[in-house]
């Protein structure tokens, strides 16, 4: 048991950090943010998680978590999560040798964006709950339906696609995962600003052709991967919510120390000193479970890894209500500006919160599998 | 970054699992499992069983019965203990004065006071509180005045847990009133049987009597029973408040009491079916499950940087896992309260009137559970109150 880095990690670390430093997002500058992807490319972290006879550095659930809590401490805002993490994902984990020669390389040099467009009307945070369909043409499948709130899917080059091509909307076997080109006839977006200054898209599909070779894993059994690859993506939310929180908690508690009123400084006040002091426990209960969720997110067996993630993710959320709200209360006034950045880390934490699952549905989770603890 | 035990760490682990269940009297970690109050007899020999096998004293030096275990070793070990139900050592002896004699006491006083301390030869209180120092514990006013080569110590001491049974209580005294608060204060052992002692019961709102309060009358005290030296008491007070501090979040024991709370649930019945059907039930059990693993990687963290921390430095971890850790510990007896359900009204058989011997209409377990659920409002309060603990963390690592 220990949480050290290791050397390679932690030189990682001190990069993915500076360059997040110098990066931070200013919510206030208006006009469109500065492309970073290009430097991204750069640090090599775009090709972090891929193995390197697939042309990445062999990092893991780690190496992701370092990264994405940079990320979120700069409120950055390029979209590793879409491209990188699911995208990618669903290549490592799922794809087949010439899928991974063909398309490994492009997202690890970052010419290529990839997104996963999985979430439908009324599907909320069901996987299973799909009802695009996929239909055998030949040797095509012909995909008919509509994706919602695709994360990042306005300028990616290359989408994974759920859709069914057996049984019925809320079935879990049926389903299969598609490489869709985002520009192929049939395929069109409407790209959308989100919240946390991201980008996201509701995509169409009319009669879109696919060839059974851009077929991911398995026919009809696309629902394990996909569960996968959605649960190494949430242990990498975790991570960005918890940069997201520590910086939020720091900027807090640095304002109630300047921060005068009544002839001192606000931070003289116990009743703000105590609930500085809960926003610090929660920001620790957090990282502990983001830790937790990076050990678990390439577990092989469900059972084991399905309760611990949920578990993470919800642990996760209630910290981050928690601390975004506090935050914005001990501020004052002036967490209510667009100007001041401590509301666009508030946003961030809200966002993530219901990115694959919000407190309600993985508590669920956690119940479904008989939860954590039993006698020994 | 690995949360895995090691092969030998797994062995370890195994061997104590074993010992604790072969060797601890299944009727005494049942009373444990249950929250039940224990007797004087019940500690006495669990603790002695843990001492014989060279257990009962871990955290102490090695050269006094003390392990050179590992954090992690030390980390399994009060996590199996504390789910196996065996009855926690007695902490007034291994986790106070103990150490305190071990690190700053007499050769002396070690040879006259360690070993019968391991073995509950002596049984310890702690004369800390007092009814005017509470949080602020410094503004202590029970005095020690040097007289022909003796102290006679005049005051009164609250809160004193099972002071009934002990032979001697360690105290902080005043020995210098014309000193700042903290500067006057001496830690003196005093024998229980002295003439000028008296306990008076307070019995708590579970009906128990674990607390008291002790009198001292122009009590005679050898000079040779100060620890370390006089007007020092105060240093040897946050070592041992600190020392107190470790092991607080007891997860091992909220592990086992919500263990025990889903096993419950699925043998009441309720709805139709059990208690385990209700979602809502369920879904509280799932959120408490989640905050207890959350502590429990929190408390490893802890652990595995024990070895690289200055140990001088506030370690504001403490103060977390004793605010969650107390509160957890709360939530879990609040579940048995609400799997008890209606049968936590009925009032335990020693809460009876004289004579009384009906058949009981709760099941065996359930008039445990309110008990249990007021007595542990108390986590919060002792140690160092959750308040404290904030202003600790805002003080000391905030730097509010
Ligand atoms: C959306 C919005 C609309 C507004 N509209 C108007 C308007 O139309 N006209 C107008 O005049 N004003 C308006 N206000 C200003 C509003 O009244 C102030 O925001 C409010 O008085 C708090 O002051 P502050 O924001 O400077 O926070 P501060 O006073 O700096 O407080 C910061 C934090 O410290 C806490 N705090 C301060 N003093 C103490 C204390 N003694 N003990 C414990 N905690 C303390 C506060 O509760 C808060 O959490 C508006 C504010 C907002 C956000
Ligand atoms: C069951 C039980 C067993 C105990 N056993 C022992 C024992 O064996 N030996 C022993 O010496 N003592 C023992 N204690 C005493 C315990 O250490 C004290 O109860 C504790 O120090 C709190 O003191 P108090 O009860 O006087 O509360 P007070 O100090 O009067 O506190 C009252 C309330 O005010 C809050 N408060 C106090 N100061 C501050 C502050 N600065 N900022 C914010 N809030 C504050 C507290 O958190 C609490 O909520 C025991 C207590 C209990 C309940």
């Amino acid at each position: 048991m220990d949480f050290d880095l290791t050397e390679e990690q932690r030189l990682l670390k001190e990069s993915i950090d500076r360059f997040a430093a110098d990066n931070a997002r200013d919510p206030a500058a208006h006009g469109t943010a500065p492309d970073i992807w290009p430097q991204l490319a750069e640090l090599g972290v775009l090709a972090l998680p891929f193995s390197e006879e697939d042309g990445g550095i062999g990092g893991g659930p780690v190496e992701t978590m370092i990264v994405m809590e940079a990320l979120g401490r700069g409120l950055i805002t390029a979209p590793y999560l879409p491209s990188v993490v699911l995208g990618g994902g669903f290549l490592r984990l799922g794809g087949n040798a010439a899928q991974k020669a063909e398309f490994i390389p492009q997202v690890a040099e970052g010419s290529l964006k990839m997104a996963f467009a999985q979430l439908e009307k009324g599907s909320r945070y069901d996987l299973y709950d799909v009802s695009t369909t996929a239909k055998r043409d030949g040797g095509d499948f012909v995909l008919d339906g509509r994706k919602g709130v695709v994360l990042g899917g306005d300028d990616a080059g290359l989408l994974v696609v759920t859709a069914r091509t057996a049984g019925s909307r809320r079935d879990h076997d049926g389903i299969t995962l598609f490489l869709v080109d985002a520009e192929a006839p049939g395929v069109s977006r409407r790209g959308s600003a989100a919240q946390d200054g991201t980008r996201v898209a509701e995509i169409a599909f009319d009669g879109v052709r696919v060839p059974a070779g851009r077929v991911l894993g398995e026919v009809d059994g696309g629902l394990p991967l996909a569960g996968h690859v959605v649960d190494v993506a949430l242990a990498a939310l975790c991570a960005d919510s918890l940069g997201a929180m520590e910086e939020l908690q720091r900027v807090t508690v640095d304002y109630l120390k300047t921060r005068q009123q009544f002839g001192v400084p606000i931070a003289s006040f116990q009743a703000l000193q105590h609930r500085a002091a809960d926003m610090l426990v929660a920001v620790e209960q957090a990282r502990s479970m983001a830790v937790y969720a990076a050990m678990m997110a390439e577990e092989t067996d469900i059972l084991t890894r399905r309760p611990a993630i949920a578990a993470a993710k919800a642990q996760v959320n209630r910290s981050g209500r928690q601390v975004g709200q506090e935050a914005v209360q001990l501020h004052g006034g002036i967490a209510m500006t667009w100007e001041y950045k401590a509301g666009h880390y508030f946003k961030r934490l809200t966002t993530n919160d219901v990115i694959f699952g919000d407190t309600d549905h993985h508590l669920r989770a956690v119940m479904q599998e008989g939860g954590l603890v039993e006698e020994v | 970054m690995d949360l895995r035990f090691t092969p030998e760490e797994i062995a370890f682990r195994d061997d104590l699992r074993r010992f604790f269940r072969e060797k601890v009297p299944a009727e005494i970690r049942k009373k444990v499992a249950e929250g039940r109050h224990l007797d004087k007899e019940d500690i006495v020999t669990s603790q002695r069983i843990l001492n014989a096998a060279g257990l009962a004293t871990p955290n102490w030096p090695v050269a006094w019965g003390g392990k050179d275990w590992t954090p992690v070793q030390r980390y399994i070990f009060t996590e199996e203990l504390q789910r196996a139900a065996v009855p926690l050592p007695l902490q007034f002896n291994v986790f106070m004065v103990g150490p305190v004699i071990a690190t700053f006491g007499s050769e002396e006083q070690k040879r006259k006071f360690l070993p019968a301390t391991a073995n509950v030869d002596i049984w310890w209180c702690q004369g800390f509180s007092e009814p005017g120092a509470g949080s602020d514990l410094a503004s202590l006013r029970t005095t020690a005045e040097k007289r022909d080569g003796k102290y006679v110590v005049s005051g009164q001491k609250a809160w004193t847990t099972l002071g009934q049974h002990a032979d001697w209580i360690f105290c902080l005294v005043r020995t210098d009133k014309s000193a700042k608060k903290q500067k006057g204060i001496s830690f003196l052992l005093i024998d229980m049987k002295s003439p000028g002692i008296t306990v008076r019961p307070v019995i708590t709102i579970d009906g128990a009597h674990e607390v008291n309060e002790v009198f001292f009358d122009d009590v005679e005290v050898p000079e040779e029973n100060l620890v370390g030296e006089e007007n020092k008491g105060w240093d040897y007070a946050k070592f041992l408040l600190a020392n107190e501090r470790t092991g607080i979040a007891r997860i091992g024991l909220s592990k086992q009491r919500l263990a025990r709370a889903k096993r419950l649930a699925r043998e009441t019945e309720a709805g139709g079916g059990t208690l385990w059907d209700d979602t809502d039930f369920r879904r509280r059990v799932a959120e408490l499950e989640v905050g207890l693993k959350a502590l429990e990687i929190t408390q490893m963290r802890v652990v595995a940087n024990q070895t690289k921390r200055d140990a001088d430095k506030p370690d504001p971890a403490s103060s977390i896992l004793k605010i969650k850790g107390s509160e957890l510990q709360q939530l879990t007896t609040e579940l048995l309260l609400e799997v008890a359900g209606p049968y936590a009204i009925p009032a335990p058989d020693h809460e009876q009137p004289e004579g009384w011997n009906e058949p009981a209409v709760s099941p065996e377990w359930a008039d445990a559970a309110a008990p249990l659920y007021f007595n542990y409002r108390k986590v919060s309060i002792y140690g160092g109150s959750n308040e404290i603990q904030r202003n600790i963390i805002a003080k000391a690592f905030l730097g509010l």
